[in-house]
C-alpha cells in the first residue's frame, strides 16, 4: 500500500512532490485507469488545497484554479469569450464528471480527444506550473507535447490556467462529434474565438480535437478569416487545405477521412454559429 | 487512516487506506450496499450518490475526499419511519424501476435536479440523468417518474379478481428503491474469501503452467484445470465444451484460466505478470470467412470444418417459384458481436454445507445451474442449492454459467464461503455476446404485392464454445421468412465456431439479426411495386387460420394485421410530417420506416415445462413459490397477479418465495419469453389448484367468493358463509404445472415448432444529418400483440427496454475483443439517445396463456433495428447492410452513393 497525502498547502504539496507521487484531482482519469487491482502508488491528493480552488478576474484576465471543476466554470460569471468553453464542459461525460473533474486533470491526462484542450487553446490558455524551485508559464500549445505526455517535469504541480482578456469583444463557441449524446468520447471536436472589430474579424483562434496526437490551432483558417465580415458567409472560408495540421487516424469510432471530413463541417457549423 | 463524514444525516467514520473508491467504503465497511457498482470507471453512474448535494461517482471519489463533507446514498432518501420519498413512490407508480440495478443512481442524480428545479422538464431531466446508464428500461417510465415527482403518486390495489390487467407496482419494488435489494454483490459474507480469476490474453494459444508454489504459498488456493471434478459444461446435455478452468489451450480472448483464491485485498494484488504461463501464441480463427475458409485451422478438434449445426425449413419449391414472381430483391446484410451490457457484472458466492453446496448468484436459470453445477462438481443435483439474488439484468447473458462453477468448487475444497465479482472489463470479454451474422436474403413477389417465395441463409459466428448457439441456429430457420405468408420457402441456419467469445443467447436468438434482412426485403419488393411499405406488410401479414412455412396453422392469436392496422394513421403523418421536414432542404433528412417481427415462445420443439405452487400456511400466510427468477422483467408481479385471480384473493395478500431450487419448483428458465406464458399457466394451476382445496373443504360451489383474514379464511358461496380456521387445519398447497405442446421437426423443418407466437409492428421516425452521419431516433410507436397484457405497465416496460437495446443494435453497438471491453469504448444508448416511445397494445388473445397472454421479453428488441434502417433508408437512399450503422458507415454510404447518382446522370 503507497502513501497518501492531501495537504491544505501548496507549499506542502510542492514539497510532498519533491519525492515522486502520483496527483490525484478529481479522479475521473485517475480511477478509471485502475480497474480491478489493487492501488498501490504514493498519491498527492490536491484536492484541499485553498490555493488552487476557484476561478477569478486578475488584471490581465482570468484565473482558472487547478481543482476548478467543469461544473465551476459552466456555473461561473464569465463574459461570451468563454461560452465555447462552457459548451465543452456541458459535454464532458455527464454531470457526475463535469461535477468532479478538473480542466487542469483533463489537460494533464493529455488525451488526444481531451475535449477541453481545443478551447483552451483557442482561449491562447497558459499553464502555470509550479515547483519546490520555481514557478513557470507555458502556453498550452507548448505543454502537451504528446498522447498522454505533457512538459511537466519531476516536482512540478500544475496550479492554474490563465486566460488574458482580449482587447475586443470576442464570441466563442464549441461543438462535439460523438457516437452518442452523453458519456461519449469525441469522434472529432473543434473550438473557435472570434474577436470582432467593426463588424469583421479581427482575430480568430480555431482548433481541432481528436484528429492529431494533440489538439491543433488551424493557422491557415485563422488568417483566411482575418477581416471577414462577421456574416452567414464567414463558414465559406473554410477549406480543406486549412485542415494540413491534423493528422487524423482510423480506429473503432471512425475512420481518417471520416475525421477529415467531418471537422469541416464542424468548423463551417461553428463559424455560421458564430454569425449573428 | 481514519475519515470522518456526515452520511445521510449522521455522524460516520472509516478507517483505511484513504485512496479507497467511496464506493467501496460505502459497500463493503459501511454497509450501505444501496450504492451499485457497474463498472468503477465513471462510465455506468450505478454509483451516483451526492457529495456536499452535488452528483459524483462513488467510484472515482477517493474516500479520504470526503473528509468533513456530507454523503448522501438512497438509504437516506426515505423518512426514518420508513415513508418513501415521492420520487421513489414516483419510480414505483410508473414502473422506473425493472431490474433496479441502476436505480439508485437514477434516484441520487434525479434527487439532485429537483432541489435545483422543482418541476424539471424533459431536457434538464436527460442533462441530469445522462450518466447514468439504464440497460432494461429504455429511459421512457424513469423519465415520466421524475417528471411527475412532484405530485403524489396514485397508489393501484386491485381488489380480488381484478389484478391481471391492472397496473400493479413491482411486488418487489420497494426493495429496489430503497437501496435494500440484495444482488449478487451485496450479500457476500464478512468472512468470505475472494476469487480473481486470471484470463487468457490471447485468442488462440497453448500455455504451460510454471511453479505455482509461491503463488500457493501467498493465497489460499490457486485453482486449475486439476481442481475442476468434470472440466466442461454447456447448455446441451451433449455438448459439454467449455472448460470451467482451460486446460493447456485457450480458445478466445478471456477465457479462464486460474483461480486465485485468498483475502480480496491479496488476490487484487497480484498482477497478471506475476503469473507463471508460458503462451505460445497462434493465429486466432476469427469471423466467418476464417472459420470456412478449406484451410481453417479448428478451433476445436473433434469439430470438422468448425461447423457446430446446420438446418432449415423447406416448404414448396422456392427455387422454381422466383421465376414467376414480379418483383424479386435481394440482399446481403452482417451484424457485429453484441454484449449484453447488464448494469450488474456478474456475482456471487457459495457455501459448503456439510456434503451440499449452497450458491447465491445473480441468474436467469437457477435449475440449469444446480444441474450443470452437480455435473461439473460430480455431486448428486439434490446436494447443491442455488438460491438466486436479485439480478440486476440478463437478457440472455445470464443464462450461461459465470462464478458458478469457480466459487462452488472454491468453496467446497476450502470449506469457508468463497465470493467472485467480476469487473466490468473481465465481464465483457469472459462472457457470451449475440451471435455476429451473415444474413442472404432473397424475396419475391406477385404483382398484388403478394409473397411467393423467399429464401434465406443466415450463417453464424458461434465464437469459441457452442454455449446457445444450437438454439439460435434452429429457431432462425422457423423465423427468417418474417411473420408472412410466403407459400415457397428455403431458410437454412449454421454456425461455425471461431476464436471470438462465446456467442450464446441475447434477447431474441438470431431473430432480430434475420429480421434486419427480411424487413430490407420487404421495403424493396414494396418500392419496387410502389405499394406503401406498410401496406406491402399488411397484406402479408400472417393471420389466424394462416399456415406457417413449418405446415403449422395458426389457430389462433396472431395479431399483426391489427398492429399495423393501429399503426397507419400514425405511419401515414409521420411520413407527410417527414416530407414537409425535406421540403426545406438542408442538410437534415427525415424518414419514416417500420419493422415488423414475430416470435416463438418458449424452446423451439422441446419440452420447457414449468411447475408452480401457491401455499396457505395455518398461520394464514399466502405465499406463491415461484421458480421463475425475475430479472427485471417482472416475473414476480406477474405470477402474483394470475395466481391472485385464479385463487380469488388480492395481490395484496400474497408473499414471494422465488427461485430457491430448495423452495420452490423447476419453472424453467427466463428466457425465449416463456414466463408469462409457460409458468404463467403454471401459477393459473396453481391458484385454481388451492381454489378447489378450499372450495372443497368448504363445501361451496365454484362461484364462491374468498376472503382472508389472519388464519381466518372466509368463504362465501350466495347466502351460505363458511369460516375457515386455517389454523387447526393442515397447510395448503396447490400446484400447477405446464407444457406448451410442440412436434418436433422433420427433415425439411415441418411441425410445430412453437405453441404460439407473439407478433408485433414498430415505426421509427428518424433525423440524419446527411453531413456527418449521425442518426437522431425522434420517436418510436411500437404495436405488440401480446395477447393479454398482464400488467400493461410491465408489458410497456419489456417493449421500452426492447426498442432501446434494438436502437443500440441498429446504430452503436459493436464488440471487439480486446478494444471495445469496457462501457466507454462499447456504447450503449443512454437517456438522451432514446427517444419517446408510444406503445400500442394489442389483445388477440391466446387460448392456451393465462387468462389469454402471450409473451413480450424479447419482442419489444426485434422490430426496432429494421424499423430505424428502413427510416434511414427513406431519409436519405441509404439501405444498411452491416450494423451498428456508425456515423462513418452511413457517411461513407452517402458519399457512394451520391458518387454513383453522379455517375448515372453523366452515363
Ligand atoms: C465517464 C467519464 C466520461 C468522461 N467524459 C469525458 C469527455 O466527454 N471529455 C473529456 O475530455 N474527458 C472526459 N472524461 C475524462 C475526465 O473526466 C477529464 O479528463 C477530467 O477533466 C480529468 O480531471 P480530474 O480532476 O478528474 O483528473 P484526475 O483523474 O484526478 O487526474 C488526471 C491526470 O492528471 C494528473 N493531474 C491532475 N491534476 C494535476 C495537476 N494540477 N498537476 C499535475 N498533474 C495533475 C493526474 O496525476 C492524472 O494523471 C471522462 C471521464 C469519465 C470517467
Ligand atoms: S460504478 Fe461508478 S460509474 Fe459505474
Ligand atoms: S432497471 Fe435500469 S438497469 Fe435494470
Amino acid at each position: 500500500m503507497g502513501k497518501y497525502v492531501r495537504p491544505s498547502r501548496l507549499e506542502e504539496a510542492l514539497s510532498v512532490l519533491a519525492r515522486p507521487h502520483v496527483v490525484l484531482a478529481g479522479g475521473t482519469d485517475f480511477y478509471p485507469a485502475r480497474v480491478g487491482r489493487t492501488i498501490d502508488e504514493d498519491i498527492l491528493d490536491i484536492s484541499a488545497i485553498a490555493a488552487l480552488r476557484g476561478i477569478s478576474t486578475t488584471a490581465e484576465g482570468w484565473r482558472l484554479g487547478a481543482t476548478a471543476t467543469w461544473s465551476e466554470l459552466i456555473e461561473a460569471d464569465l463574459p461570451p469569450l468563454f461560452d465555447g468553453l462552457k459548451q465543452a464542459a456541458r459535454e464532458v461525460g455527464g454531470r457526475q464528471i463535469q461535477n468532479a473533474g478538473t480542466l487542469a486533470g483533463n489537460l494533464c491526462n493529455a488525451s488526444p480527444a481531451a475535449d477541453g484542450v481545443p478551447g483552451l487553446l483557442s482561449l491562447d490558455a497558459e499553464v502555470e506550473i509550479a515547483s519546490q524551485a520555481a514557478t513557470r508559464r507555458l502556453p498550452l500549445d507548448r505543454f502537451i507535447t504528446g498522447v498522454r505526455r505533457t512538459d511537466l517535469g519531476p516536482g512540478e504541480l500544475v496550479v492554474a490556467l490563465h486566460v488574458a482578456r482580449p482587447v475586443r469583444p470576442a464570441r466563442s463557441a464549441f461543438l462535439k462529434l460523438g457516437a452518442r449524446r452523453y458519456l461519449v468520447i469525441s469522434i472529432a471536436m473543434a473550438a473557435a474565438v472570434i474577436e470582432i472589430a467593426e463588424g469583421r474579424v479581427a482575430a480568430a483562434r480555431l482548433a481541432v480535437g481528436a484528429c492529431s496526437a494533440v489538439a491543433q490551432r488551424l493557422p491557415a483558417l485563422e488568417a483566411a478569416l482575418l477581416g471577414a465580415p462577421v456574416d452567414g458567409h464567414l463558414a465559406d472560408r473554410v477549406d480543406r487545405a486549412h485542415l494540413a495540421p491534423l493528422t487524423p487516424i482510423d480506429d473503432i469510432r471512425g475512420s481518417a477521412g471520416y475525421r477529415g471530413d467531418s471537422v469541416l463541417v464542424l468548423l463551417r457549423r461553428l463559424l455560421a454559429g458564430l454569425a449573428p | 487512516m481514519k475519515v470522518a463524514f456526515t452520511l445521510n444525516g449522521t455522524a460516520a467514520s472509516w478507517s483505511g487506506p484513504p485512496v479507497t473508491r467511496l464506493a467501496a467504503a460505502l459497500r463493503d465497511d459501511l454497509g450501505f450496499t444501496g450504492t451499485k457498482v457497474g463498472c468503477d470507471a465513471g462510465d455506468c453512474g450505478a454509483c451516483t450518490v451526492l457529495l456536499d448535494g452535488r452528483q459524483v461517482c462513488a467510484c472515482l471519489v477517493a474516500v479520504g475526499q470526503v473528509e468533513g463533507r456530507t454523503v448522501e446514498t438512497v438509504e437516506g432518501l426515505a423518512d426514518t419511519d420508513g415513508t418513501l420519498a415521492r420520487l421513489q413512490d414516483s419510480f414505483l407508480a410508473h414502473g422506473a424501476a425493472q431490474c433496479g440495478i441502476c436505480t439508485p443512481g437514477m434516484l441520487m442524480a434525479a434527487q439532485e435536479l429537483l432541489r435545483q428545479v422543482a418541476q424539471p422538464d424533459r431536457t434538464e431531466i436527460e442533462d441530469a440523468l445522462g450518466g447514468v446508464l439504464c440497460r432494461c428500461t429504455g429511459y421512457t417510465k424513469i423519465v415520466d417518474a421524475v417528471l411527475s415527482a412532484s405530485v403524489q403518486a396514485p397508489v393501484v390495489v386491485p381488489a380480488a379478481g381484478s389484478a391481471v390487467g391492472a397496473r400493479l407496482p413491482r411486488v418487489d419494488g420497494h426493495a429496489k428503491v430503497t437501496g435494500r435489494d440484495v444482488f449478487g454483490a451485496d450479500g457476500v459474507p464478512a468472512d468470505a474469501l475472494w476469487i480473481r480469476v486470471v484470463r487468457s490474453p490471447y485468442a488462440r494459444a497453448r500455455f504451460v503452467l510454471g511453479d505455482l508454489a509461491p503463488l500457493r504459498g501467498r493465497l489460499a488456493a490457486v485453482l486449475t484445470a486439476s481442481d475442476v471434478p468434470f472440466n466442461g459444461f454447456g447448455i446441451y446435455p451433449d455438448i459439454k465444451d467449455q472448460p470451467v478452468l482451460a486446460d493447456g489451450i485457450v480458445r478466445y480472448r478471456g477465457e479462464a484460466v486460474l483461480a486465485l483464491v485468498g483475502e480480496r485485498a491479496a488476490v487484487l494484488s497480484i498482477r497478471d505478470d506475476e503469473v507463471p504461463i508460458v503462451w505460445t501464441a497462434e493465429p486466432p480463427v476469427m469471423g466467418i470467412d476464417a472459420a470456412t475458409a478449406a484451410d481453417a485451422p479448428l478451433v476445436q478438434a473433434d469439430k470438422p470444418k468448425n461447423l457446430l449445426l446446420d438446418g432449415g425449413v423447406r416448404h414448396g419449391d422456392a427455387a422454381a417459384a422466383f421465376a414467376s414472381c414480379a418483383a424479386v430483391a435481394e440482399g446481403v446484410f452482417e451484424t457485429a458481436f453484441v454484449e449484453h451490457a447488464y448494469i450488474e457484472p456478474e456475482a456471487g458466492w457459495a457455501r459448503r454445507v456439510g456434503d451440499r453446496i449452497e450458491i447465491h448468484v445473480t441468474t436467469q436459470t437457477p435449475y440449469m445451474d444446480r444441474d450443470e453445477i452437480a455435473n461439473v462438481m460430480q455431486l448428486r443435483p439434490e446436494a447443491v442449492r442455488i438460491v438466486p439474488t436479485a439480478c440486476g439484468g440478463g437478457f440472455g447473458g445470464k443464462l450461461d454459467l459465470s462464478v458458478q462453477p469457480l466459487v462452488a468448487i472454491a468453496a467446497w475444497l476450502l470449506k469457508r464461503p468463497v465470493a467472485c465479482v467480476y469487473t466490468r472489463p473481465e465481464s465483457m470479454a469472459a462472457t457470451t455476446k449475440r451471435h455476429p451474422a451473415r444474413v442472404t436474403a432473397k424475396f419475391g413477389c406477385d404483382a398484388e404485392g403478394k409473397l411467393v417465395a423467399c429464401d434465406v441463409s443466415a450463417t453464424f459466428d458461434t465464437g469459441a464454445y457452442a454455449s446457445w448457439g444450437p438454439t439460435v441456429a434452429n429457431r432462425v430457420p422457423v423465423h427468417a421468412m418474417g411473420p408472412y405468408a410466403v407459400p415457397h420457402v428455403r431458410t437454412w441456419g449454421e454456425a461455425f465456431f471461431t476464436n471470438g467469445p462465446p456467442a450464446g443467447a441475447f434477447r431474441g436468438f438470431g431473430v432480430p439479426q434475420a429480421a434486419i434482412a427480411h424487413e430490407a426485403m420487404m421495403d424493396e419488393l414494396a418500392d419496387q411495386l410502389g405499394i406503401d411499405r406498410l401496406e406491402f406488410r399488411h397484406r402479408n401479414a400472417l393471420r389466424a387460420g394462416d399456415k406457417t412455412a413449418t405446415g403449422q396453422v395458426l389457430a389462433h392469436s396472431a395479431g399483426l394485421a391489427q398492429c399495423l392496422d393501429a399503426l397507419r394513421p400514425h405511419w401515414d403523418k409521420a411520413r407527410d410530417e417527414a416530407a414537409a421536414f425535406n421540403e426545406k432542404g438542408g442538410p437534415r433528412r427525415r424518414g419514416v420506416g417500420v419493422g415488423c417481427m414475430w416470435y416463438g415462445i418458449g424452446n423451439t420443439s422441446m419440452s420447457n415445462p414449468s411447475r408452480m405452487r401457491v401455499g396457505l400456511s395455518p398461520a394464514g400466510t399466502l405465499t406463491l413459490y415461484s421458480g421463475a427468477v425475475d430479472i427485471g422483467q417482472g416475473s414476480n408481479t406477474i405470477m402474483t397477479q394470475i395466481a391472485a385471480d385464479a385463487l380469488g384473493l388480492p395481490a395484496a395478500q400474497f408473499t414471494l418465495v422465488a427461485g430457491d431450487t430448495d423452495l420452490t419448483a423447476d419453472a424453467g428458465k427466463t428466457s425465449t419469453s416463456r414466463q408469462t406464458f409457460v409458468s404463467g399457466r403454471a401459477a393459473e394451476g396453481a391458484g385454481r389448484d388451492l381454489r378447489q382445496q378450499i372450495l372443497r373443504l368448504a363445501n361451496s360451489g365454484p362461484e364462491a367468493v374468498l376472503s382472508l383474514d389472519g388464519a381466518k379464511l372466509t368463504v362465501r358461496d350466495g347466502a351460505a358463509v363458511r369460516t375457515i380456521d386455517l389454523a387447526t387445519t393442515e397447510a395448503l398447497m396447490g400446484e400447477g404445472t405446464f407444457d406448451p405442446p410442440t412436434t418436433p421437426l422433420d427433415a425439411n423443418g415441418q411441425g410445430i415448432p412453437y405453441a404460439t407466437y407473439a407478433f408485433a409492428a414498430q415505426m421509427a421516425e428518424v433525423e440524419v444529418d446527411t453531413e456527418l452521419g449521425t442518426v437522431k431516433v425522434l420517436r418510436i410507436v411500437a404495436a405488440h400483440d401480446v395477447g393479454k397484457a398482464i400488467n400493461p405497465m410491465l408489458v410497456e416496460g419489456q417493449i421500452e427496454g426492447g426498442v432501446a437495446q434494438g436502437l443500440g443494435l441498429a446504430l452503436m453497438e459493436e464488440f471487439l475483443p480486446g478494444r471495445t471491453e469496457n462501457l466507454h469504448d462499447y456504447l450503449i444508448p443512454t437517456i438522451g439517445d432514446v427517444p419517446p416511445i408510444e406503445c400500442i397494445l394489442i389483445e388477440d388473445r391466446e387460448p392456451l396463456g393465462p387468462s389469454g397472454a402471450k409473451g413480450v421479453g424479447e419482442p419489444g428488441l426485434v422490430p426496432t433495428a429494421p424499423a430505424i434502417l428502413g427510416a434511414v433508408h427513406h431519409a436519405t437512399g441509404v439501405r444498411a447492410h452491416r450494423v451498428p450503422l456508425l456515423p462513418h458507415r452511413l457517411r461513407e454510404a452517402l458519399i457512394k452513393l451520391q458518387e454513383g447518382a453522379l455517375k448515372g446522370t453523366a452515363a
